[in-house]
């Protein structure tokens, strides 16, 4: 067993080593399809050609695109991530602050979220057809046709605006309490769990009925398991690949698609870092952030994979 | 100040309790209403001392403040020369000094100088005032300002004014107090152009601009490009009159409706750069004041003369005559703009010219004049897009005013992506927006002179320009207010540019906040908002 798994762990590095390369080389693609350069855009309208022409030269941007973009695979490579155009400072620095930010809201959001979500959804198997399957359906589907900027801002106008429980923005220069802590992530965090939830929820809830109608949980049944002991004990852990991956998937989500929750609450994550790059064409930056959210996203689903094999009794073997 | 707070006690309660006060609730009430909520008596009498100082006029010292602007990014500068938003503006404004400013009216105050004199508008002598220190400890001299005017000159430094600064020919350090600036010709104007937020002096040979050395009123604690910024009190600042805060985090939140929210809540106390729809939202909360600044940026109609339908005298006449600038100021602006004459000085301007009065809406003139150009019943194209702000509903209600004449005009919305490089100065009949500027003579060389890169209808007058130049050179201030009064005029009624309004800026705060005023240069004080309000406690 430990054999399979190594060898999909280096298999997958491989794999993702490569796809980090292809997905940085199609960033770079894209972004040479956006009209103006860094200079161009700092320079805004006093931007004549032979003030652009010196900020290029001032900024070492007189080189191709295409070699800059090899340097930078080259420092990469090397670990570093190299000097954003617009500051000047190095990325890492850039990056790090947000990168944490963003982690500490998405760790936060998943570990509200994912147990909620998952036994919800295993309880809504478990009672298929009652009124409490139909109820949590429901809310399910309602949950995800609203749209996340609905919900936040409908969140803050009630706790901020009138209750005054909860502070409007979430960014605090320090936080001095766990109930700071909680204040400050309560609003955010809602509303990421609305967002993601839902796919977790319906994935659970559609993989557990499925194995439930499998053969041997009939034979379960039959042999007079109980209906939670059927579910728990045999349902479950050959369903538990589908939910990991649906809750990878969601997750991943937190890493890099919360946009409109960092704006709203005006919270300083990596999403915004790389909206502002993009606005900037501080390519280095926009290349770092990609790979970062990409890294993420293939760990997650690697780690889903190796959940799913360990849980799979077949595919131990 | 930390000595009079009370445990779990929020700007909301303070409203709260401010707001009673306001209806008139004895002290007997408050103290029921806050044993209610459960204060305990002995921090009640604090808080009702705090709430009833709140009438005083006079600034008090102490406190700190959050402000939220409109725009952030990891572009973010500190650095005066690359400045480019609010944002910036606001942070190098508290942390720098001008040689010069301009005050509410829109006249000149010396700050760093002590005096800008010349006898002929080109060689210029700028004394600088005694004792006034950087943060560093360091002596404000000429060395200084030679240095941070001359940054605009390299192009390295990719300047914002490097254009408008390109017309000092040298910049010199005479002694240690006086500079001499030299022009390539004679320009009256230098004393505003130095207040122009750009032109802030820093310490001689400042490359770093992450760790900044000014001479303001505040020094930077924190700075993170995108994030936040705090900065605090410079206890050895040169003026006398502030500043009156401890210190201010200064930081956007760009989101118009979360920055509406937020300053509800109490959680900034000033925010800035609110639309007009926000405004009624604003005026109905006891505890939120605002502030509005008709800084003279506009969104206008370029007709370029040089094409069809433009082309035609009267054509362009009669669309000025089309629009009805009343109904664009009360229902596209909701009462947050002043009505316009089609010329780009501002009434706040001291070279506004009173006369020239703004065209009455009269579709009856415009039908006449329309028939005389042989245009009425064409199709006419007018481009706008969300780029140029408001144009869409100014177009709207210039073509509805069309309709009830028979004039046909096809209002083509476009994507405000590409919109400045693709349509605007382009198209026949487009929309533009204006930022403002601080003197006439900057305006009608870059909008309206033959060689101005932005001219936006093409207007070509070589009597025009001859004005330019001999009014550019006057140090007669009664000669050249006449000058540029007779090419206001000249714009209004030959230029192909219809300027409907101008658009006012709102600034909102909590109502402790206090002595922020308009300014002609900008929102929030034209962006020197810092030194001079004060939080009351």
């Amino acid at each position: 067993m430990n054999n399979i798994i190594f060898k999909l762990i280096a298999q997958r590095l491989g794999v993702m080593i490569i796809s980090l390369v292809i997905v940085s080389f199609a960033v770079f693609a894209a972004t040479q399809l956006l009209p103006g350069d860094v200079a161009e855009i700092l320079l805004g309208q006093a931007a004549t050609p032979e003030a652009v022409a010196a900020l290029r030269e001032a900024m070492g941007l007189n080189q191709s695109a295409l070699v800059r973009y090899f340097q930078w695979l080259a420092g990469l490579a090397q670990g570093d991530f190299g000097l954003s155009y617009v500051t000047n400072e190095p990325i890492v620095d850039l990056i790090a602050g947000r990168l944490q930010n963003t982690l500490r809201l998405a760790g936060i959001t998943a570990l509200f979220s994912v147990p909620l979500a998952l036994s919800l959804g295993i309880l809504a198997a478990l009672y298929q057809d009652t009124r409490f399957d139909r109820i949590v359906s429901g809310i399910t589907v309602t949950v995800i046709s609203v749209p996340e900027f609905m919900v936040a801002t409908i969140a803050v106008l009630i706790f901020a605006v009138h209750l005054k429980w909860l502070p409007a923005l979430s960014y605090a220069n320090e936080i001095t309490s766990l109930g700071h802590m909680l204040k400050i992530f309560a609003m955010p965090v809602i509303t990421l769990t609305f967002v993601i939830s839902a796919q977790m929820i319906r994935m659970s809830r559609a993989a557990v009925i499925e194995t439930l109608n499998t053969p041997y949980c009939e034979m379960a049944l039959l042999k007079g398991a109980s209906r939670i002991r059927t579910v728990m004990v045999h349902a479950l852990p050959n369903a538990l690949g589908p939910i990991a991956n649906a809750v990878a998937l969601s997750v991943s989500y937190l890493l890099g698609g919360v946009i409109i929750v960092e704006t709203i609450f005006n919270y300083p994550g990596i999403a915004k870092l790389m909206v502002d790059a993009v606005a900037t064409r501080d390519l280095p930056l926009i290349q770092s952030c990609v790979m970062i959210f990409c890294f993420g996203y293939l760990i997650l689903i690697m780690l889903a994979d190796i959940i799913s094999i360990l849980a799979n009794p077949r595919l131990r073997t | 100040m930390t000595d009079k707070r009370t445990t779990n006690w929020t700007a909301g309660d303070e409203r709260m309790v401010e707001d009673a006060i306001r209806r008139g609730a004895t002290r007997r009430d408050l103290l029921r209403m806050l044993m209610a909520s459960g204060v305990a008596a002995m921090a009640g009498g604090t808080i009702l001392g705090r709430a009833s100082a709140a009438y005083a006029g006079t600034p008090t010292s102490g406190g700190f403040i959050k402000v939220a602007g409109a725009t952030s990014s990891t572009a973010d500068t500190l650095d005066p020369a690359k400045s480019s938003n609010s944002t910036d503006y606001s942070r190098i404004c508290s942390i720098y000094n001008r040689l010069t400013f301009l005050d509410g009216a829109g006249t000149v105050q010396m700050e760093l100088a002590d005096s800008i004199e010349s006898a002929d508008a080109k060689i210029w002598t700028v004394k600088l005032k005694p004792g006034v220190t950087f943060h560093s400890g360091k002596s404000l001299t000429a060395l200084d300002v030679v240095y941070s005017l001359n940054r605009h000159l390299d192009e390295a430094v990719g300047s914002k004014v490097n254009s408008i600064a390109a017309q000092m020919a040298s910049i010199t350090a005479t002694d240690k107090t006086t500079v001499t600036i030299d022009l390539s010709s004679p320009n009256a104007d230098l004393p505003i152009i130095l207040a122009l937020h750009h032109f802030m002096i820093v310490a001689d040979g400042t490359t770093d601009f992450s760790k900044p050395d000014g001479t303001g009123a505040f020094k930077v604690e924190k700075f993170e490009p995108g994030v936040t910024s705090i900065l605090v009190k410079n206890e050895n600042y040169f003026k006398d009159s502030g500043p009156h805060l401890d210190g201010f985090e200064f930081f956007a939140i760009r989101d118009e409706p979360a920055r509406v929210n937020a300053l509800l809540s109490g959680d900034v106390h000033v925010a800035s750069a609110l639309k007009p729809q926000s405004l009624r939202l604003m005026e109905t909360s006891n505890n939120v004041t605002t502030v509005k600044t008709a800084a003279g940026n506009y969104t206008n109609m370029n007709m370029r003369l040089d094409m069809s339908p433009g082309d035609k005298a009267d054509f362009v006449e009669g669309m000025k005559y089309l629009i009805n600038r009343e109904q664009i100021q009360k229902s596209v602006m909701r009462g947050l703009a002043v009505v316009a004459n089609d010329q780009p000085v501002p009434p706040a301007s001291i070279y506004f010219n009173e006369d020239l009065k703004p065209r009455d809406f009269d579709p009856e003139r415009a039908k006449h004049l329309f028939e005389k150009a042989g245009v009425l019943g064409q199709s006419i194209p007018i481009i706008c897009s969300d780029a140029a702000g408001s144009s869409v509903d100014m177009a709207t209600v210039i073509q509805q005013s069309g309709s009830t004449i028979g004039m046909k005009l096809d209002v083509q919305r476009v994507p405000a992506d590409g919109y400045w490089s693709n349509y605007w100065l382009k198209a026949p009949i487009h929309f533009g927006n204006i930022n403002p500027r601080p003197t006439p003579d900057i305006l009608f060389s870059l909008l309206y002179a033959k060689t101005a890169k932005w001219n936006e209808s093409q207007f070509l007058n070589d009597k025009f320009d001859s004005m330019l130049i001999e009014a550019r050179g006057l140090l007669d201030e009664t000669k050249r207010k006449e000058i540029y009064g007779e090419m206001q005029a000249m714009v209004s009624n030959e230029a192909g540019t219809a300027i409907p309004a101008w658009l006012q800026g709102v600034d909102a705060m909590s109502s402790k906040v206090k002595g922020l005023e308009a300014n002609p240069l900008g929102g929030l004080m034209g962006y020197a908002f810092a030194e001079n309000i004060w939080l009351e406690q």
